[in-house]
């Protein structure tokens, strides 16, 4: 688990070149929508509705590998199969991590924008 | 290129929105299903991107929303996708997907697959004004079809194929597969029915057909028999017809009063005889068709046929034996004969051959080069009803007049004089209405002077089957020496206040009846009799008939009237 990067610099990189002034609008824009997903997780988890879930966290596992965090995206995918087999034993733990892990990819991206 | 982003995820979509704009296209985006497909119709993209999990509507049913709305149009509907099960996926494509995008985005690949898409639509693009153009040359093919069918109806009419004794199948379009099928009354009774299918389709079929409908009815009306149109319509074709070009065709010609039917066939399929009994006689093909042999090596010969009221004469064209099933196996002339041969009593042949199409085929509608025609013999009923409705000529004739005609030796053989005295009586202004009964009285004269008088036929002999062949077996060998006979008619006309008088004297060089002394009524002499029917006919319509000479002459005298000003026939 380690050994998966938080931030995937190189697509940052190239995202930066692609949305030149943009860029900063764009981080902004991923962090809140990312909050309004992980919220949409824990109201999966607290419903008890693993289809709920999967969808939620496929969706934020999208957003993940498009903006260049792989560790976060791969959390959100640990949740996703979760749901998709039905289960949610071991899910709040999992969310535990991925609030986690968000905070520091939210400092880290912050700091890149600037 | 004009695009539509559906994603829910506003930082996924303003990526991939920045991305195809750098590309250098329009974009519009939805950030829900439903939002999409109102775009969609707003803006009509050349592609939309569509992600799968969308809340309001998802993308799967906002993409098959979106095929439905796009019609024959076609908009690729690409799913973005992070990493999905293949069953995802399929679900995708059943949808009505057309692709996969997935993220993390590729700029490359994403280029890519536009430069694809763009071929495509392009492709797709000039295929659909190739269509468009086709449609329209298409409508503009049936706009003149249409216009030329008018014409064509306007010049071949549908004649007597209304008649209660005719049964047929014939598209509206028929003409330009090369169809035709013509039916008129013979001014003194009887019917003629011409079905025809020209070699070709389309325009040079239906040019072909114009002149044979002129020939036809125009040469019914005037007289001639069926032996003078067939030489007539081929050569007729033989002169406006490119070579490989020609008609196979049919000519019936039912005689309600003789009891005779003659059918002519080259090239159709096999016609057939379905009589009363059940009985099957087939009048296949013997000719070449029409407008391949020239004049003088024509052969008109007719099969003769001896038939009863309630007796059918079928005619069809290869269109019906060769229709096909689902598995396009063709119908077969076998199915034809297997059908006429299990009819029962009450059945009509037309009826049962048309049942057995469709179910064969499977299809309601008969094809358009399929045409069928069914002729009911029936019984000589009221003469001239016809001709009384034809019109009047632009021009009018003498109402005072005489002639003599003389036909002699040889030409009593080759030349039918019928509708050249009819030509002559109608001419009188007035009498042109009457043309069916004039017709009659000429024919009955001329007939009986022919085959009683020159050639010492006896009617007792057609009335058994044996005799009916004996009989028009020696009327083909007498006719081969009528060297010093002749047949005179002595034609006069005078006007009468409410129309005229037509006198007709027939003689001829036979022997004529032994007339006994004091007795007007003639007696017949051997070989030589005035078979009861026509002496019967004149009678009812003549004013007065008489026999004169020694029986070889008999003269006529026919009154008649204008139609009644201001009368309707209700």
């Amino acid at each position: 688990m380690s050994d998966i990067p938080r931030l995937d610099e190189e697509a940052l990189a190239e995202l930066q070149d692609v949305m030149e002034d943009e860029f900063d609008v764009l981080i902004e824009t991923y962090l809140a929508d990312s909050r309004t997903r992980i919220s949409g997780l824990k109201e999966a988890i607290a419903e008890g509705d693993p289809e709920h879930l999967r969808k939620a966290a496929h969706s934020l596992k999208g957003s993940c590998t498009n903006i260049g965090v792989p560790k976060l995206g791969n959390l959100c995918f640990e949740l996703e199969v979760l749901g998709r087999e039905g289960r949610l034993d071991g899910a709040e733990a999992i969310m535990a991590a991925i609030e986690q892990e968000f905070e520091e990819v939210k400092r880290q991206l912050e700091r890149f924008s600037q | 290129m004009n695009l539509l982003i559906a994603e829910d995820s506003d930082g996924d979509r303003m990526i991939l929105a920045t991305l195809l704009r750098r590309l250098g296209h329009q974009v519009h985006e939805a950030s829900n299903g439903l939002e999409a497909v109102a775009v969609f119709v707003k803006t009509e993209p050349d592609i939309v991107f569509m992600d799968a999990l969308m809340p309001t509507m998802s993308g799967m049913d906002a993409a098959r929303r979106i095929k439905e709305l796009s019609g024959t149009r076609f908009v690729p509907v690409v799913f973005i996708t992070s990493l999905a099960s293949e069953r995802e996926q399929a679900r995708c494509l059943e949808a009505g997907g057309d692709d996969f995008l997935l993220k993390p985005y590729s700029r490359v690949i994403l280029e890519a697959k536009i430069n694809a898409y763009s071929r495509v639509l392009a492709l797709q693009h000039s295929v659909v004004q190739q269509r468009n153009q086709i449609r329209q040359q298409n409508e503009q093919m049936l706009a003149e079809q249409r216009m030329a069918r008018r014409v064509f109806d306007n010049v071949a009419h549908t004649g007597c194929l209304d008649a209660a004794n005719i049964r047929y199948h014939a598209s509206p379009l028929s003409i330009f597969n090369g169809d035709v099928l013509f039916a008129a009354e013979r001014p003194g009774g009887g019917t003629l029915i011409f079905l025809g299918d020209f070699t070709g389709h389309g325009l040079p079929a239906a040019i072909g057909a114009m002149p044979i409908a002129e020939v036809f009815y125009g040469m019914v009306a005037k007289g001639f028999g069926a032996i003078d149109l067939l030489a007539e319509i081929n050569k007729k074709l033989g002169n406006i017809l490119p070579v490989g070009m020609f008609c196979c065709g049919a000519l019936v010609e039912t005689d309600g009063a003789r009891g005779t039917t003659r059918v002519w066939n080259g090239g159709l399929p096999d016609g057939w005889l379905v009589r009363n009994d059940g009985e099957l006689v087939a009048v296949p093909s013997r000719h070449l068709p029409l407008g391949v042999q020239p004049p003088e090596r024509f052969d008109a010969t007719m099969e003769l046929l001896n038939t009863a009221p309630d007796d059918y004469v079928v005619l069809m064209t290869d269109g019906f034996p060769e229709s096909c099933d689902a598995q396009g196996e063709s119908l077969g002339e076998d199915a034809v004969r297997q059908v006429l041969s299990e009819l029962q009593h009450d059945d009509h042949p037309f009826e049962a051959l048309m049942a057995r199409l469709q179910a064969f085929t499977g299809h309601p509608d008969p094809a358009d080069d399929i045409t069928l025609c069914c002729l009911k013999i029936v019984a000589q009923g009221a003469i001239a009803d016809v001709a009384e409705s034809a019109p009047e000529s632009a021009l009018t004739g003498p109402g005072s007049w005489h002639c003599v005609y003389e036909l002699r030796d040889q030409a009593l053989a080759d030349f039918n004089p019928l509708p050249l005295l009819l030509h002559i009586c109608t001419e009188v202004p007035g009498l042109r209405r009457r043309s069916g009964e004039v017709f009659t009285l000429l024919s009955e004269l001329y007939s009986n002077a022919l085959e009683h008088g020159v050639l010492k036929l006896s009617s007792e002999w057609k009335k058994s089957a044996k005799g009916f062949s004996l009989y028009y077996e020696e009327r083909t060998r007498r006719l081969s020496d009528t060297q010093g006979h002749y047949i005179r008619f002595t034609l006069d006309h005078e006007p009468l206040s409410e129309g005229g008088r037509l006198k007709i004297r027939c003689e001829d060089s036979g022997q004529g009846f032994d007339m006994g002394e004091g007795n007007d009524s003639p007696r017949p002499i051997a070989g030589k009799e005035y078979h009861g029917r026509g002496m019967g006919i004149l009678k009812r319509m003549a004013r007065a008939v008489s026999v004169c000479g020694s029986g070889n002459c008999v003269e006529i005298v026919y009154d008649w009237e204008f139609p009644m000003q201001g009368c309707t026939s209700q």
